[in-house]
């Protein structure tokens, strides 16, 4: 084939690929704004309860999703108080402390944790439930305390190698400030480091938060259940948006249920991609921070 | 003056012990994250003993799934992950290539390129059941509309939803290497009058063959990894697929769905070997791509 011929073909099928996944993906925006934005509305989130006795709980909500709502809430900041101290931690440590070999070792397995797919750590959730029924709590439940800590384990990484890469990509010039101050290492860490990076860690802990959000695999696992309603304690069984939108793709009963199921899912898709949107924006910001010099 | 001389040395030591406790508490934390995964990796292992012991690993490793008849073959499981990955990838590579080349030829610059871009990204911060959900609603009766097979939950639909999955990752991951071959070889190309996508075509996608490797395994451990999309859009019988128009079931989905509603002990012990197989196969992922990265630099 002439090179002239080829070029025309590897061009157009370019154009084809790139246009076959933008439009699927405007398509898949556009569908659920179709179909669900007519149901966005409080009675999707309260049902027939008043939103201001909902909002305090003095009433329980049956048919909205505010539980499901308060599920997430709950999941994610419990997740975020886990994971967040340990993941900068981690992330500090292995940029600033570790020596080269323990970098090996603790990245590699890092690296793995990031790979171990979702419902596999869903599965090791279960299995801690099954030591603890013989060992030592015979009744030990699974619940919404054991669904954060594995969800903490799957956001784990994205904190670590954020941290790690924001505290590595401060340039030299800046390091030498806290030699020069006479500070001690921890002293430069957390009044010069810290600080400078502080941008991209934010990042990565919004992104942090949304994959906790997102991910269903591990609360199938770990205790999430339809209509379980509001989760009294730590260690109940909760309810969640994820969850929500599968079980009501799988087990809707009528056009009442379908219609919902399309307004958690735009839901969900927003909140996610606000969520997405900010820390994207950070990380732009903080790319940008180093270039301008 | 001797006290304070007391009072000075006393706050260095505080200082100096202060830094000793700092770093083992974060010595801990980075420790703590790293032995997870060996806690995971026992776990199932320790789950997994019976079956070793008690020499009933070939009725795991069985093509049979019937736990009424005593048949806990996990093994069409195992075979139809690999077939969805198969295909997700058949999907999904042709078009990664394509959109790098579009963001790399005709595309370089401008403010269609930074919206592709952005679109990439935006996609990976799509949740997973969206993906699933807008199929099971969209792709799903699409596909019975127009083969008038089955009912359209099928090992077709899933892979086409994966490979939308895996897309994102892909582009950007061979975008980013394509950026670094292209900032050392772009003005060689140019200067011998290469067009743009003979530039991509014979220049830049062969100095980045090792990334394209790495794209590949990258989409390859997400593909088998996700349990949402099969779960919903793959109609999940547990069978040997004949076409690509049957219902399947992959071993993320078969996890999900056992200890959802199974409690024979045997069907237990078969989904800690599917965990444990996932397990291990994500390791083989990461090794060898940690051995690639490692001897992939015979161009820098």
């Amino acid at each position: 084939m002439k090179p002239r011929t080829m070029d025309l073909f590897w061009r157009t099928a370019s154009w084809l690929s790139g246009l076959t996944v933008s439009a699927s993906v405007m398509f898949l925006i556009g569908f659920l704004l179709w179909q669900g934005i007519h149901a966005l509305s409080p009675a999707l989130f309260f049902g027939d309860t008043a939103w201001q006795d909902a909002l305090f709980g003095r009433k329980p909500v049956f048919e909205g999703i505010w539980p499901a709502v308060v599920g997430t809430l709950s999941l994610v900041v419990l997740a975020s108080l886990i994971a967040v101290p340990i993941g900068v931690a981690a992330g500090i440590y292995l940029s600033e402390y570790a020596t080269i070999r323990q970098c090996r070792w603790i990245g590699s397995l890092v690296d793995l944790l990031s790979a171990t797919p979702s419902i596999v750590m869903g599965l090791f959730g279960f299995t801690l439930i099954l030591l603890l029924r013989r060992t030592m709590l015979p009744n030990a439940q699974t619940g919404l305390m054991l669904a954060a800590a594995c969800i903490a384990l799957i956001v784990l990484p994205y904190l670590i190698a954020t941290t790690r890469a924001s505290l590595q990509g401060i340039p030299e010039e800046s390091r030498l400030l806290g030699a020069s101050l006479g500070l001690t290492k921890w002293q430069h860490i957390r009044h010069t480091l810290i600080p400078l990076s502080a941008k991209g860690i934010l990042g990565g802990v919004v992104l942090a938060i949304g994959r906790a959000a997102e991910d269903t695999a591990v609360i199938l696992m770990t205790g999430v259940m339809a209509r379980a309603g509001m989760p009294r304690n730590l260690w109940d069984k909760f309810e969640a948006l994820p969850f929500q939108v599968y079980y009501l793709a799988a087990e809707h009963r009528n056009a009442a249920e379908l219609a919902q199921g399309f307004g958690t899912a735009l839901v969900l898709l927003i909140v996610t991609a606000a969520l997405f949107g900010f820390s994207y924006w950070i990380e732009r910001q903080a790319a940008r921070r180093w270039d301008s010099g | 003056m001797r006290s304070r001389r007391f009072a000075a040395s006393r706050a260095i030591r505080y200082i100096a012990r202060r830094e000793i406790w700092i770093e083992r508490v974060l010595f801990l934390a980075a420790g703590l994250s790293a032995a997870v995964v060996v806690a995971i990796f026992s776990m199932l292992t320790w789950f997994c003993l019976p079956l070793f012991t008690e020499h009933r690993l070939g009725a795991v490793l069985e093509w049979r799934w019937d736990p009424i008849h005593q048949h806990f073959g996990i093994l069409p499981m195992l075979f139809t992950s690999c077939l969805l990955t198969i295909i997700a990838l058949i999907v999904a590579f042709p078009l990664t290539i394509g959109i790098c080349s579009l963001l790399h030829g005709v595309l370089r610059n401008g403010v269609l390129h930074r919206m592709l871009l952005f679109l990439l990204h935006f996609m990976t911060g799509i949740p997973t059941v969206i993906y699933g959900f807008v199929s099971v609603f969209v792709l799903v009766p699409l596909l019975r509309w127009v083969f008038e097979a089955g009912t359209g939950f099928s090992l077709l639909a899933a892979g086409l939803t994966l490979s939308v999955l895996i897309l994102p990752t892909m582009v950007l991951v061979l975008h980013a290497e394509l950026d670094q071959a292209e900032a050392r070889y772009r003005l060689t190309a140019e200067a011998l009058g290469f067009s743009p996508e003979q530039t991509i075509r014979t220049v830049l996608l062969p100095a980045c063959r090792r990334a394209l490797v790495v794209t590949v395994l990258l989409g390859m451990g997400r593909a088998v990894g996700d349990t949402l999309v099969s779960l919903m859009v793959a109609g999940n019988a547990a069978q040997v697929p004949h076409s690509i128009f049957d219902s399947v079931r992959t071993l993320t989905a078969h996890i999900a769905l056992v200890l959802a509603t199974d409690s024979h002990s045997m069907a237990y012990q078969s989904v800690f070997a599917a965990g444990l197989f996932l397990f291990l196969l994500m390791s083989c992922f990461q090794a060898f791509l940690r051995f690639w990265a490692k001897h992939g630099t015979v161009f820098k």
